[in-house]
């Protein structure tokens, strides 16, 4: 199959996609394009850390920390001055926050860079440490994070966090962004960097023998990934309004590593598919820990026990599927076609 | 700052460090044995004080005897941990385990969630542990003396297990290599089992007593805790028990006495151990008292 086929066949998936957001927005209730929405980051999440995980073999369980200095700088870019006059309730903002202004796009890509030169700057020390250990010390870094957030009330409000934050991210913004990301990161693992990132996934020692620099390369992966987590934590803010430190605890990270497991390790359209799919489940699991009522009967509504679905599930994938949806599979034009052709012969 | 309240600041520095130390050694058996980070630990130091709790309130049983019974049943807990998510993974990639570990470490809480409800619950604590003694002119809650001589009671316990009988041998086999002591004949599941349960029953220990110092039980308390442990773990050297005592107990009184002398840094006490823990993994990853080991190629 050639180039322009395959590039005619993309546009075509994209504009399919723009008409179903357009019919989306037009039909659909309130609450069924919130979940839309979710489904957008949640993908652009679970690809960021499946590109430094599932691509690259860093074992990082820092997500929430990169969304939230992503979140953090989106709010505050957005937040209008007036706006951050009132919300500062504690003790007022330094000037220079609180008039601090952008518009959405910028912020969000300021989001994106602030995590992402975080992740440079933690990212120099910490990749030298290897699987467990690494997991351990981007959490440390996270939660480090979330402390800062609680203990600098002229910069983030404390434990109060902001609210009102202009809900900009629609359809749009959200599903523009993911596409963005799709977009990079298929690109950047179809060259011979993206070869080097799978070549240190599967050893980095035989990798480096073969000359590759591994450090920078690590250094790459998690850099542009922390940037799309903080990308994803900004719409994020938009999407909810509301942000505070509590937010972004390790809870975070298990739901999009929870997406990554369960999509795939090295899987673009896995976690495309478990993206979405865990979204949906989550959301249809609410309904679970609600009360319910049926007919003069109430059941009462059992909080928790959507994360005990969850993690259940979790574990089984772990136990007896350990690839999970994909493996280290794609979907492509290639494979859907040979599909097809099997299908007719038959 | 006066004699006396050095002198409390440091018995509440040893009591804290302790309760690390207890939680610490669990971390350090299993990390030593199967190079697992069993992030279910924490929930089962959560686990030994709700059992206490419901052992009082429930079943109405003398607090000696719901002590007992919480530790025993918090390390059949670990043992089941064990033998469901971890010993199906033996073979798997490292990361596999500690994916199913956070698992289980969700698992565990919210099911604690669903069963006990999220409402903090108020801690029955025997009288004696209250009124306060008086040591060389200084009061004293004789809680403060109790957890740490209590503490090291265990720890005597358990050295003598790891160290002279038979089963302790085979724990110290299977840390220095797995598939040699199998096939020397050490029964390798059950003495992963035996640690599992050893390692709970500390950590349950260790929540029992939090629950006297900090009253007030939560699904979610043994997070932050079971985090520092680790960390202490870590700094003390991972695998070393005598490394998780020590490093315990520094974290101890480290937190302590930072937040006793500069006050303001109180709001980043959750921070220090994982700042602590960045610089050990930089500085000196093997930790005080860790063992080196090459990556074989």
């Amino acid at each position: 199959m050639n180039r322009s086929l395959h590039i005619i066949l993309n546009c075509g998936v994209v504009g399919c996609l723009g008409i179903l957001l357009a019919l989306a927005e037009r039909f659909l209730d309130g609450y069924s394009i919130q979940i839309l929405n979710l489904v957008a980051i949640n993908i652009l999440l679970a690809l960021s850390l499946n590109l430094i995980y599932g691509f690259t073999g860093m074992f990082s369980l820092g997500h929430a920390g990169f969304m939230a200095i992503g979140a953090y700088v989106c709010a505050l870019l957005i937040l209008t001055p007036d706006q951050k006059a009132t919300l500062f309730l504690l003790e007022p903002a330094y000037p220079w926050i609180e008039a601090a202004h952008a518009p959405f796009l910028l912020a969000v890509a300021a989001g994106g860079l602030a995590a992402g030169a975080a992740a440079l700057l933690v990212g120099i020390p910490l990749l030298r440490l290897g699987d467990d250990y690494l997991g351990i010390a981007t959490l440390g870094f996270a939660e480090i994070v979330r402390v800062l957030a609680n203990n600098l009330p002229r910069i983030t409000n404390g434990a109060l966090g902001f609210k009102g934050i202009p809900a900009y991210a629609d359809l749009w913004w959200n599903y523009g962004w993911c596409l963005l990301g799709l977009l990079i990161v298929v690109r950047l693992l179809g060259s011979t960097t993206g070869q080097c990132l799978k070549a240190i996934r599967d050893d980095e020692i035989a990798a480096r023998a073969m000359g590759v620099d591994a450090f920078r390369l690590k250094l790459l992966s998690f850099t542009l990934g922390a940037f799309f987590a903080g990308v994803g934590g900004g719409l994020l803010a938009s999407l909810l309004t509301t942000i505070d430190p509590k937010m972004f605890l390790f809870t975070m990270t298990f739901n999009v590593l929870m997406m990554v497991v369960m999509g795939g390790l090295g899987s673009v359209t896995g976690s495309v598919i478990a993206g979405a799919a865990v979204t949906m489940i989550l959301e249809w699991l609410r309904f679970v820990e609600n009360p319910i009522t049926v007919g003069n009967l109430t059941l009462p509504g059992i909080p928790g026990m959507r994360m005990v679905v969850f993690s259940l599930l979790l574990i089984a994938v772990i136990l007896f599927r350990r690839e999970g949806l994909m493996g280290t599979r794609e979907i492509t034009w290639e494979r859907m076609a040979a599909w097809v052709r099997r299908g007719r012969t038959a | 700052m006066t004699i006396e309240i050095l002198l409390q600041h440091l018995l509440n520095g040893l009591t804290l460090g302790s309760l690390y130390a207890l939680i610490a050694i669990g971390y350090t058996m299993v990390y030593g044995i199967l190079r697992l980070i069993n992030f279910a630990h924490s929930e089962i130091f959560m686990l030994g004080a709700y059992f206490v709790f419901w052992g009082v309130t429930l079943f109405h049983l003398p607090w000696p005897l719901a002590l007992f019974g919480a530790v025993v049943a918090v390390a059949l807990v670990g043992v089941l941990v064990d033998r469901v998510a971890y010993r199906p993974l033996r073979d798997a990639p490292r990361i596999s385990a500690l994916i199913s570990a956070i698992g289980v470490s969700f698992f565990l809480q919210n099911v604690a969630i669903v069963l006990f409800k999220a409402i903090p619950r108020e801690v029955y604590r025997p009288q004696w542990l209250e009124d306060p003694l008086l040591v060389g002119g200084v009061r004293v809650l004789p809680l403060t003396l109790f957890v740490p001589i209590f503490s090291v009671l265990l720890m005597l316990g358990l050295v003598y297990v790891v160290y002279h009988t038979k089963p302790g041998l085979g724990m110290r086999a299977i840390s220095k290599d797995i598939e040699t002591s199998a096939l020397m004949g050490v029964p390798v599941n059950q003495v992963i089992a035996l640690t599992f349960g050893l390692g709970s029953a500390l950590a349950a220990a260790s929540g029992i007593m939090w629950a006297l110092r900090y009253p007030q039980l939560q699904p979610v308390m043994g997070v932050i805790p079971g985090f520092k442990a680790f960390i202490a773990a870590v700094f003390g050297g991972i695998g070393s028990i005598p490394g998780a005592v020590i490093g315990g107990v520094i974290l101890g009184f480290l937190e302590i006495l930072i937040v006793a002398f500069f006050p303001d840094l109180a709001g980043y006490r959750d921070a220090f151990a994982f700042v602590l823990l960045i610089v050990v993994l930089l500085v000196k990853p093997t930790g005080l008292l860790g063992a080196r080991s090459e990556e074989k190629v």
